[in-house]
């Protein structure tokens, strides 16, 4: 069982997460990649910027990872965060999972993105044609 | 202590990191009050968690000299 984490400024690369994973063993290999949305209810995004408090991200990241291998029968997980400046169509997340079978890959994925949205400490701060959010700060 | 603010949170109160003195016996929730007082903007947020030593922290926890505090706003990341 083995884990990859990591948070750059530098754009994230789908094959480095997925030959992490790869493994003769498996049977499936699941992909996650989050891209940079064009709008927002109808807002034209013009950026996103990330920003992370980094070293406690990357333990919030680990624990993710570390739960996912205990709970679902999965081989591998690898789970890239970008921070800096991104434009529409970029790439600020990617999550890979290697497993002997396909649905232990689609939950331990799931899981993974849906408890990193929740619980690592990034920030997105949306830009507009006429000015910026952060997002979910506010009711 | 050591006090870090992160989005939105260091908008407000208008720097990344500084130093604060500490009163004795401080708690989470004893310093959630005093920036919320000092900073009302920040009780209009969805939520605001605070980290010690980079480790979700409940407002009963205490706060060392030596800790490192981190404001964190409703998070965003993926």
């Amino acid at each position: 069982m083995k884990k990859n984490i990591e948070i750059s400024t530098n754009a994230l690369v789908i094959e480095t997460c997925r030959s992490f994973v790869h493994s003769g063993n498996n049977g499936a290999e699941c992909l996650f990649v989050g891209t940079v949305r064009d709008q927002t209810s109808g807002q034209s995004v013009v950026k996103l910027q990330f920003e992370a408090y980094e070293s406690m991200a990357i333990k919030e990241m680990e624990k993710i990872a570390d739960k996912a291998l205990r709970e679902f029968d999965i081989s591998a997980i690898c789970i890239h965060h970008r921070t800096g400046t991104l434009t529409v169509g970029e790439i600020p997340v990617i999550i890979a999972v290697g497993s002997p079978h396909r649905q232990a890959a689609f939950q331990a994925c799931q899981y993974a993105i849906d408890t990193l949205k929740e619980t690592v400490p990034i920030w997105k701060k949306e830009f507009f044609t006429d000015g910026s959010v952060w997002v979910s700060a506010h009711p | 202590m050591k006090l870090l603010a992160f989005g939105i949170t260091r908008e407000i109160i208008g720097m990344s990191d500084s130093s604060r003195t500490l009163k004795t016996s401080m708690t989470v929730g004893d310093l959630r009050k005093e920036l919320c007082g000092e900073f009302p903007k920040l009780k209009e947020l969805n939520t605001l968690a605070i980290a010690v030593n980079e480790t979700y922290a409940t407002d009963d926890v205490e706060i060392n000299d030596a800790d490192v505090v981190a404001l964190i706003p409703p998070v965003s990341g993926g």
